[in-house]
């Protein structure tokens, strides 16, 4: 789940973390009231993406004026495939240094680790990819947290003088953000040291783990929504995972591996996957919405159903599936395969309220439906 | 380690819907269940073992190898430091969406007690004629056969399509390690390959990897110094960068995880890759029979 720069960063502030003062604007009339009252200002675009600058998403303004003929150009661009629909009218800073802080999940060491670089600002990973050493990482205990020494290691030995302090505070305090906002990365960049001393986050990207949305009901509505065609926007309201692919032959399967797995084997044989969807896991017994839902989608010419049951339950799966197929009575060939728990079950019923005999081998089936769409799609 | 009929398993959370179903399937293999888990139920008897307050109490009267948790996320944590401090030498965690900082915790503790974590988000493991821990169909004789090869897979479904596959080929399996599907698993692909590279019963293993994360190149880099062959599939070549293709593991971000790096990664250390889940029995045989010559 990510958050934009005017979401993410009251949060940060409530954590301690100096932002600038800002003023969100959806218009160029309020872009221009927002900038009157703040002054010299940035008009900057907000998108859940990076690059904003470079697309041309980031304007400085020294009037009202000028910050709401910024906010009329860049209100309606598009920034990395995001419409942009609001911008954040933000107080200019003078800029000493440019610093980059973020805090994130490594996989590596199972635990947090604090990014910290000195080369912060447009770029910064394409720099420490260029300069590993530009990059400090530092790993730390889940338990213990993010300490003032783990801190002052990070930032040793870059003559921040009569900052260090404050920089090391403000990294403490990120830690506690991140720990309280169940972020999987919260980063700062640039996390910039004024002309005047003063460390102060520019821009801030957070994302937040999934899994903790459940804990996480005050913040979840400020997320920014994710990026989804109208089918999946409909699926995931279902609580179903499904992924629009552009090709002809429909795909449901259960489990995230297998799914992945049919439409590899689907490409491998000369087809093309119309869709992930997978009815594994908590929602194996949702396969009659999978299949209305998925059935919507224009492109499909056929339809593989590929089972290998483990914890889900392919004679409760195929029950969902045929009896949808029944009642939606759709003009397009159905393939089976099924195996695993049930699978006794699941291939009588098949056969017996569809008369139609599932393949043995995952192979036979793929090629079947992908024959099937090819034949259809080419007439 | 590698389940055996002679571990004692504890169920955690064991009276629920799944807890029973998946239980009584385990007991029916000839899994040792000596306990079950519900603090409500304390001092009663379910499935014909009793049940305890909590793990460390249980581990009081029966004491045993290998928990299982059929817990929900926001529960999970407390569960597993609960099964980590009364010694379980392993943790089957089949629990999906638990908050990664919690599964952080859980590994501390995993660490600080000597604990294995299997998973998260893991279907469990299979010993193919002595028992089974977790939500795999091992009971069924079609898809699980005793045998030689040893299958790690992050995915339950794939992984079981992996050993029909092989059963079908007249290949039966050592083990079935299932690592699961999330980002921070105790239990790495690579960890896996170890154990089974450390099996007397083990002649070749077969990896199922999937996009996402470093698994399969942490395993090929462990694969290079093997004197036993491996062969592997890589599901998600066809999965669009950025999107999460149902495990929150399975993700190609900034450009790592992809599929040909893990490919190559495997190749250049000598793993024989398959292009479909099908190609691998063939490709066993193959090494197996060029190995032994």
């Amino acid at each position: 789940m990510n958050f934009e720069e005017h979401a993410a960063k009251p949060l940060l502030a409530r954590h301690g973390i100096a932002v600038p003062r800002s003023e969100l604007a959806h218009d160029p009339v309020e872009a221009g009231r927002a900038a009157e009252s703040i002054g010299p200002c940035v008009v900057k675009a907000q998108v859940p993406t990076g690059k904003r600058g470079k697309a041309g998403g980031i304007k400085l303004a020294a009037s009202a004026e000028e910050a709401s003929s910024h906010a009329e150009n860049i209100i309606g661009m598009e920034i990395g495939g995001w419409p942009v629909g609001k911008v954040l009218i933000e107080a200019q800073t003078k800029i000493d240094r440019e610093l980059y802080a973020a805090i994130v999940n490594d996989s590596a060491t199972k635990g947090p680790m604090l990014l910290f670089s000195q080369l912060g600002g447009m770029d910064v990973e394409e720099a420490a990819e260029e300069d590993p050493d530009a990059m400090r990482r530092v790993p730390f205990s889940i338990i213990d947290g993010l300490t003032e020494k783990n801190a002052r290691e990070a930032v040793a030995g870059l003559e921040l003088d009569a900052v260090e302090d404050q920089l090391v505070t403000t990294l403490v305090n990120l830690y506690k953000a991140y720990r309280a906002l169940d972020a999987e990365l919260l980063e700062i960049n640039p996390l910039v040291i004024t002309a005047d001393n003063h460390v102060v986050a520019l821009d801030c990207k957070l994302t937040m783990d999934d899994g903790a949305a459940p804990r996480q009901e005050a913040i979840v509505p400020m997320a920014a929504p994710e990026k989804r065609t109208e089918l999946e926007a409909k699926a995931a309201a279902e609580g179903l995972k499904y992924i629009e692919l552009g090709g002809s032959v429909g795909v449901i399967a259960n489990g995230a591996g297998l799914t992945m797995t049919t439409m590899d084997v689907i490409a491998h044989y000369g087809g093309q996957p119309a869709n992930f969807l997978e009815v594994g896991g908590e929602a194996y017994t949702k396969a009659k919405t999978a299949l209305s839902i998925l059935l919507e989608n224009p492109n499909i010419k056929s339809l593989l159903v590929n089972f290998c049951g483990a914890f889900a339950r392919t004679d409760v799966m195929a029950e969902g599936v045929v009896s949808a197929w029944q009642e939606l009575d759709p003009d397009i060939p159905i393939f089976f395969t099924i195996h695993g728990t049930g699978e006794d079950e699941a291939i009588a019923l098949v056969k017996e309220r569809l008369g139609i005999e599932p393949f043995d081998l995952m192979d036979d089936a793929v090629k079947a439906a992908v024959n099937a769409a090819n034949e259809r799609v080419s007439t | 380690m590698i389940p055996r009929k002679h571990h004692k398993i504890l169920v955690q959370g064991i009276t629920g819907k799944q807890g029973t179903f998946w239980t009584s399937a385990m007991q029916e293999y000839g899994s040792r269940i000596v306990g079950g888990v519900n603090p409500k139920r304390a001092g009663s008897e379910h499935l014909g073992v009793p049940v305890f307050a909590s793990a460390r109490e249980a581990a009081k009267s029966e004491p045993f190898d290998i928990s299982i948790m059929f817990i929900p996320p926001m529960m999970a944590k407390a569960a597993a430091i609960d099964a980590c401090e009364a010694g379980a030498k392993m943790l089957v965690c089949l629990t999906e969406h638990i908050p990664a900082h919690d599964v952080m915790e859980m590994h501390v503790a995993a660490a600080a007690n000597g604990t294995q974590i299997v998973g998260p988000n893991t279907a469990g493991l299979v010993t193919p004629g002595e028992c089974f821990v977790g939500i795999m169909p091992g009971f069924n004789h079609r898809v699980f056969q005793p045998g030689r090869i040893g299958v790690v897979s992050r995915s339950g479904s794939l992984g079981t399509l992996v050993c029909l596959n092989l059963t079908q080929q007249g290949m039966g399996q050592s083990a079935f390690y299932g690592v699961g599907g999330d980002p921070m698993i105790g239990t790495t692909s690579a960890d896996a390959v170890r154990i089974l590279d450390a099996d007397p019963g083990t002649d070749a293993i077969a990896l199922c990897g999937e996009i996402g994360g470093s698994a399969e190149e942490d395993a090929a880099a462990y694969a290079k110094t093997m004197k036993k062959p491996v062969v592997a599939f890589i599901a998600g070549r066809q999965s669009p960068p950025g999107k999460k293709m149902g495990h929150a593991g399975a993700i190609v971000a900034g450009g790592k995880g992809d599929y040909p790096t893990k490919r190559g990664a495997l190749e250049k250390a000598g793993v024989a890759v398959a292009d479909t889940p099908s190609g691998i029995p063939s490709l066993l045989k193959e090494r197996l029979t060029s190995s032994a010559a």
